[in-house]
């Protein structure tokens, strides 16, 4: 810009300019379609040339599958079965897994400390890194790697087979009434694995308002490191009480309540945007449902498995490991007459209260701000202020340290309500930032979903207590 | 008024060519749902996400493999069904492709819809001698009971073309050595170029020398006169862009985000 | 039967083959694309549980259009048979 220009450059443009104001000229309307008229024409005659059909019947098999998977009466029932034999087997089945690589950290600590005694280590260095460093991961693996390993596999199965577009197909109405794009359903069915990893997908949606939407609500779909929250605060709260055989089974509605609310609360805020900072009407639409493909059953597995155990070991290396450290270290800094982390969370604790949380939880989703997945552990660490993250070896035990701290029902819906509405992680700003390019927005993203959260939160706990519920 | 002795980014690579330190470059274009990822992640080892949907490829993806001691690149463009520049995704896969040039560029087609996919392909044909169509998906076309004939088709387009089953990794070793052949310049290719109405033919006629008189024949001229005259406006934004930034900017990459979004 | 409708008034079942295009602009080179071409054959296959999208045959892949955009394609039905 501010650069001299190089004459034949600009001689070069100016020859440019002219050759496009040319082509303007000489161009008409008509030209495209009688290209595209020329591409079709050709690429049938060649079709007719080159393909052979045996058998037009069989072409059309899948399309009776699509008679039954989004057919009026089987599309939404189908759809929410699914989904809820999802959770389920995710519920059902991570549980044992869980508990067994929970006594198998557990195990492993026991050596890990004589070790340290052997070499007679100091006491802040077994502190800082195996009750502080060590205890963080273990319990980011054995609470998320079971639960994972089953519901993605699972995902992927579905993916690969071609059942999600067909999910786009059947709600497509209802993102068309909120001023959305089709799309946006596929966006958030990559939310479901990631959010930050959703942000990028949402370049799939050509019109920049309908993107901007998909952006600012992906987050109300649960990811990766908040199903845990959701999978294991159900387990222990919203199922207590009920016959053992139906207890799998209320958690997974539970949590299933829980993504067809954060489906209500993206339908609504879409809507809300649209009518106000993202106003304008739906742009046009096409959707292509491909052919059904048996997926490859063991490798679809074997890489969901693989690929996301792998991913979830990094996060919980990268991002827990250095919170756990933290952590540990802001709960053994003595401030006044009690650890560092206490005066935060007395800080934190009226405001928390309102919102039926309590200041623990409140500090856990802000440390917890890099990664979702951190939060829970953080809590537990912070509620054991002996300086360490418990070493969780059944769940009894974890839920007993929520009742020894106040816990109800209702603190449990509350803490996954906000953990389903509060603001994205870290990385997920950072794409929001990187994807948009404007602070604006970023923030929006960032104080939407926080202040609905808020407000959900409070709305539940006031109304809770106002009724006498509790 | 040729200005070939001055070497560009983007020129082109002449064939017989030896490969560059890097080796060769192959990009893969095609409609979403070709399997194109998958036949990526099998070319390269590398394990970009797959799934039955289209539009799940949101970055272009590259990876590496190595053939008989040479190393190719690969890189996969978006999932687009045409070059037109209607959305962000397809300037994206047409610039590589026009721009950047790669030594190879393989067109996935989808064999269970080969009328629509070849519309692409047609495309790409106007816009590079250096193409090879690779007809993927083999195994759900047997299924269907569909038969091609890529000898014929071979023969129309007048480039190469290879069946393929990316999942079943069938056909793929054929494909290496076929791009590895071009990329030597030991194939000659005569791409098959749509001829269009009496009309649109002179115009294209009048614009195609003053296309050559800015860009050499450096970039595709008779593709850009076409395009042009179609009012593609995206692409005259490209061109300009390109013309600006030739001298000052030699590397040719843009910062970011190629899809920044304005609301 | 020679009359033209729109695409959206099609009903399931029905083959039709396009004559014109009524839109402008980015959607007009989508739908073009997509194979929605005057003279190309699309048979409406399944309307979604809700009413609209609705999804369409054409050119040997599936494609759903909202009403917005279907109302806009015009031809001439061309019968009810299954191919």
């Amino acid at each position: 810009m501010g650069q001299p220009m190089d004459p034949l450059i600009q001689s070069k443009r100016n020859h440019l300019d002219s050759l496009i104001a040319r082509s303007r000229q000489l161009g008409d309307a008509s030209a495209r379609d009688d290209i595209v008229a020329r591409v079709y024409q050709t690429t049938r005659s060649i079709c007719e040339d080159v393909v052979h059909y045996q058998d037009k019947e069989r072409l059309f098999r899948t399309e009776k599958l699509d008679r039954v998977l989004t057919s009026p009466i089987w599309g939404y029932p189908i759809m929410l079965a699914m989904l809820g034999v999802i959770f389920w087997l995710t519920i059902a089945g991570a549980n044992a897994p869980s508990e067994m690589l929970a006594q198998l950290f557990g195990w492993l600590e026991g050596y890990l400390t004589l070790t340290f005694q052997a070499l007679h280590a100091p006491d802040w260095l077994h502190g800082l890194l195996v009750l502080g460093l060590y205890r963080g991961i273990s319990w980011v693996v054995s609470v998320m790697l079971p639960p994972m390993a089953i519901f993605f596999p699972i995902f992927g199965l579905l993916e690969n087979f071609g059942y999600l577009p067909r999910v786009a197909f059947n709600m497509d109405r209802l993102f068309k009434g909120s001023g959305g794009h089709g799309k946006q359903s596929l966006t958030m069915a990559m939310g479901f694995g990631c959010n930050a990893a959703a942000i990028l997908s949402t370049r799939i949606i050509e019109s920049p308002r309908e993107r901007m939407l998909a952006i600012l609500t992906n987050n109300f779909v649960p990811c990766n490191g908040r199903w845990p929250t959701l999978i294991l605060l159900s387990s222990l709260f919203m199922a207590a009480g009920i016959a053992d055989g139906m207890q799998t089974f209320v958690t997974a509605a539970v949590v299933m309540g829980m993504v067809l609310f954060g489906i209500v609360v993206t339908l609504t805020v879409s809507w809300g945007l649209s009518k106000t900072a993202l106003r304008g009407v739906p742009t046009h639409y096409t959707l292509e449902l491909p052919p059904y493909r048996k997926p490859k059953f063991w490798n679809t597995i074997l890489r969901a498995t693989l690929d996301k155990s792998l991913y979830v070991l990094k996060r919980a290396v990268i991002v827990a490991a250095p919170a756990g450290v933290i952590t540990w270290i802001l709960a053994n800094t003595p401030a006044g007459d009690v650890s560092a982390l206490e005066q935060v969370v007395a800080f934190l604790d009226p405001f928390a209260r309102a919102l039926g949380l309590d200041g623990f939880i409140l500090m856990a989703f802000i440390l917890g701000l890099p990664a979702n997945e951190i939060v829970l552990p953080i809590l537990l660490m912070g509620y054991l202020s002996t300086g360490a993250m418990t070493e969780v070896e059944d769940m009894a035990a974890l839920k007993q340290i929520f009742l020894d701290h106040g816990w109800t029902w209702l603190t449990a819906l509350n803490m996954m309500l906000f953990s389903l509405l509060h603001y994205p992680c870290g990385t997920t700003l950072i794409n929001i930032y990187k994807e948009t390019k404007s602070p604006k927005w970023t923030f929006l993203s960032f104080a939407i979903p926080t202040g609905i959260a808020i407000g959900v939160t409070f709305i539940v706990t006031q109304t809770v207590r106002a009724l006498g519920l509790l | 008024m040729n200005s070939q002795g001055n070497k560009r980014p983007w020129d082109r690579q002449q064939p017989g060519k030896s490969p560059s330190l890097s080796g060769y470059r192959v990009a893969l274009a095609g409609n979403p749902n070709t399997g194109k990822s998958t036949l990526f992640n099998a070319l390269t080892g590398m394990r970009q996400h797959t799934g039955n949907w289209p539009g799940k490829t949101v970055l272009h993806a590259e990876g590496r493999y190595l053939h008989n001691g040479e190393t190719y690149t690969v890189i996969d463009l978006p999932g687009t069904y045409s070059l037109f520049s209607n959305s962000a995704d397809e300037e994206v896969a047409r610039d590589h492709i026009v721009f950047d040039q790669p030594d190879v560029t393989v067109v996935v087609l989808d064999a269970t819809a080969l009328e629509r996919n070849l519309n692409l392909a047609l495309q790409v044909l106007e816009m590079s001698d250096h193409v090879v169509l690779c007809v993927n998906l083999m195994d759900e076309a047997k299924r269907k009971g569909i038969q091609i004939n890529s000898g014929k088709l071979s023969d129309k387009l007048g480039v190469p073309v290879i069946k393929t089953a990316a999942r079943e990794g069938e056909g793929l070793e054929e494909l290496k050595q076929v791009i590895a052949r071009m990329a030597q310049g030991k194939i000659t290719t005569r791409p098959y170029r749509l001829r269009y109405d009496e009309k649109l033919e002179t115009k294209i006629a009048e614009l195609e020398p003053e296309v050559r008189r800015v860009f050499g024949n450096r970039l595709p001229s008779r593709w850009i006169a076409l395009r042009l005259l179609d009012g593609d406006a995206g692409l005259a934004k490209a061109l300009r862009n390109r013309l600006g930034k030739e001298e000052v900017d030699q590397s040719g990459t843009t910062d970011g985000s190629p899809y920044p979004v304005e609301a | 039967m020679h009359t033209e409708i729109p695409l959206s008034e099609a009903a399931v079942g029905q083959s039709v083959r396009i004559t014109r295009l009524d839109l402008t602009g980015t959607m007009r080179r989508r739908l073009l694309d997509l194979g929605f071409v005057p003279g190309a054959e699309v048979y409406v296959l399944q309307k979604s549980p809700l009413g609209d999208p609705v999804a369409f045959r054409v050119s040997h892949t599936t494609i759903a259009l909202r009403k917005e955009e279907s109302s806009r394609i015009f031809g001439e039905v061309k019968g009810g048979n299954k191919l």
